[in-house]
């Protein structure tokens, strides 16, 4: 066997691979999150909280109502969506002729909010959810060994991300987002119904989330706090990658995943801190982020 | 007025009842109060002008109509109906289209995504090739993005999406504003055009020979009021008048 600067493969592909599942729903959490953010000029704090109500929603379909993992897989979207969907109508609508601390405000306090209600219901030490069984074993590659699941994870969040900005950059309906973005006055002006597509992108952003929740629900245990670990890093992919950007959240989101995995191979100790690093040098060097337009 | 003769319109196909009846319309920009009362008509098939001098309120009057104003009051029919407490959404829908005076172009959307982004809210719009015909330069520019374009071919852009969806009544602010003379003969040729498809036009426009060519009448706005009504026939006695309406 080769090694590489005293690393056995094993350990660096081992860490990569790590790296590309952290990536993956570093992607999926920053893209809905870049959409949200888009459209509606509103800072979705409860970004985390409604990943984690996504691994939620798939444990209790499958404890209280039976439904395996396949059938959450396209459930829970939909149910949190639903939820996303109320949260806009009700609250978020409200703050959009406000400065963007408002909605930062109230989404952070909702994030609290939920998060403090699934923690006393279900405590903080984590409830398991079993692997989809078609989805056990795994694959050995010869210079590493793939569990299956975990390559169904990235396949999957590739799959979705791409899928999401073709919608956005390539149909009629993605048409009608970016110019919302741009001019909503305009595209009202010209017999859109521009609250409708603002509702139903802060629901489907919410919906990337919480499917993001169900694909972790397996590998991470299900617990309150998971949302608000991850979110953190989340914000700071989007940052790199430029607010607003879809095609820079989704490159961004898998390229920091690998740099975090490198970074455990190679100076473990700076593995929690490398991402805000490089925010920080980002933002120094191209404040508008990697994908940003400047303004 | 060798101009008036130039443009050779048909005479308006007048009906009894206007096509857009705006009566004691009141506009408002946030705090400042911009409309005070403004009242005019247009007849199916006409073209009138709003002329006036800069912040006369003739695009706040534009932007009343469309319902992008914030607060607006007083009464806009169009058909018939009373459209003051609908959305502009609800507006567009109805038949009326604005051509804003910044154009609008989409710059996150190519040429051909800004040509295609208003829905079709009527029947009888004009076909993608009746607007190329109109405008050769779009076609050749479809995969652009839509603010690469230069000026005028934006210009052509913001008239053009707007032909497409079947509305009826076509709001043009300044189409003609900071544009070349070949450009500004070609949209005027276009404004004809339209007119004789049976297009019912309100222009707001600061080149009054321009104007002259194309309109049916005009209205003249001042501190956010329509002060004097000018057919187009008596442009000519009444230029002095105008220059001092103007302050040209």
């Amino acid at each position: 066997m080769f090694e590489l600067l005293g690393i056995p493969p094993q350990a660096l592909f081992g860490q990569l691979l790590l790296g590309l599942i952290n990536g993956s729903f570093y992607a999926l959490l920053s893209l809905g999150l870049a959409i949200i953010f888009g459209l509606l000029n509103i800072i979705n704090f409860t970004h985390g909280a409604q990943y984690m109500m996504g691994a939620f929603v798939a444990w209790m379909l499958l404890n209280y109502a039976g439904v395996p993992y396949w059938g959450a897989l396209f459930l829970v979207p939909v149910i949190v969506g639903a939820t996303g969907v109320v949260l806009e109508r009700v609250f978020i609508s409200r703050l959009y002729h406000l400065d963007h601390l408002y909605g930062l405000l109230l989404t952070f306090g909702l994030a609290l909010i939920i998060t403090g209600i699934f923690r006393n219901q279900y405590g903080i030490s984590g409830l398991p959810y079993a692997m989809p069984k078609q989805l056990t074993g795994g694959q050995n590659l010869g210079f590493m060994f793939l569990p299956n699941y975990r390559g169904w994870v990235v396949v999957v969040s590739v799959v979705v991300c791409l899928a999401t900005w073709f919608v956005i950059e390539k149909t009629r309906l993605g048409a009608y987002l970016r110019a919302a973005t741009e001019n909503p006055t305009m595209v009202g002006a010209f017999g859109i119904n521009v609250p409708r597509l603002i509702t139903l992108t802060y629901g489907f952003g919410v919906g990337l989330a919480a499917f993001a929740g169900v694909l972790a629900a397996p590998i991470y245990s299900v617990n309150p706090n998971m949302g608000a670990d991850v979110i953190i890093v989340v914000f700071a992919v989007v940052v790199i990658g430029g607010m607003g950007s879809i095609l820079g959240s989704i490159l961004t989101g898998f390229g920091l995943g690998l740099v975090e995995g490198l970074t455990r191979v190679f100076y473990p100790e700076g593995s929690a801190v490398v991402i805000f690093v490089i925010m920080a040098i980002v933002l120094l060097v191209k404040p508008a982020g990697l994908f940003g337009r400047e303004v | 007025m060798a101009e008036v003769e130039l443009a050779g319109r048909p005479a308006p196909a007048a009906s009894a009842e206007p096509l857009l009846k705006v009566e004691g319309l009141e506009g408002w920009y946030s705090e400042s109060h911009i409309l005070h009362g403004v009242s005019f008509d247009v007849r199916e098939g006409e073209v009138v002008t709003l002329l006036g001098r800069n912040g006369a309120g003739k695009t706040t009057t534009l932007k009343a109509v469309m319902g992008i104003l914030a607060k607006r009051s007083g009464s806009v029919m169009f058909e018939g109906r009373e459209t003051i407490r609908l959305p502009a959404r609800a507006i567009a829908r109805l038949g009326i289209a604005l051509c804003p005076e910044e154009r609008a172009i989409f710059s996150s959307l190519s040429v051909e995504e800004n040509l295609m982004l208003p829905p079709q809210v009527r029947p009888g719009g004009l076909t993608v090739e009746q607007i190329f015909e109109l405008f050769p330069n779009i076609k050749e520019r479809l995969s652009s993005q839509g603010t690469k374009l230069s000026g005028g071919e934006q210009q052509m852009l913001a008239i053009g999406r707007i032909l497409r969806t079947g509305a009826k009544l076509l709001l043009l602010d300044e189409p003609t504003e900071g544009l070349a003379p070949v450009i500004v003969q070609q949209i005027g040729r276009t404004i004809a055009r339209l007119k004789q498809q049976g297009f019912t036009i309100v222009l707001v426009e600061q080149n009054f020979h321009f104007a002259a060519v194309v309109a049916d009448r005009h209205y003249v706005v001042e501190q956010g009021r329509v002060i004097d009504t000018i057919p187009n026939e008596d442009l000519a006695a009444n230029t002095e008048k105008l220059h001092r309406y103007l302050g040209v």
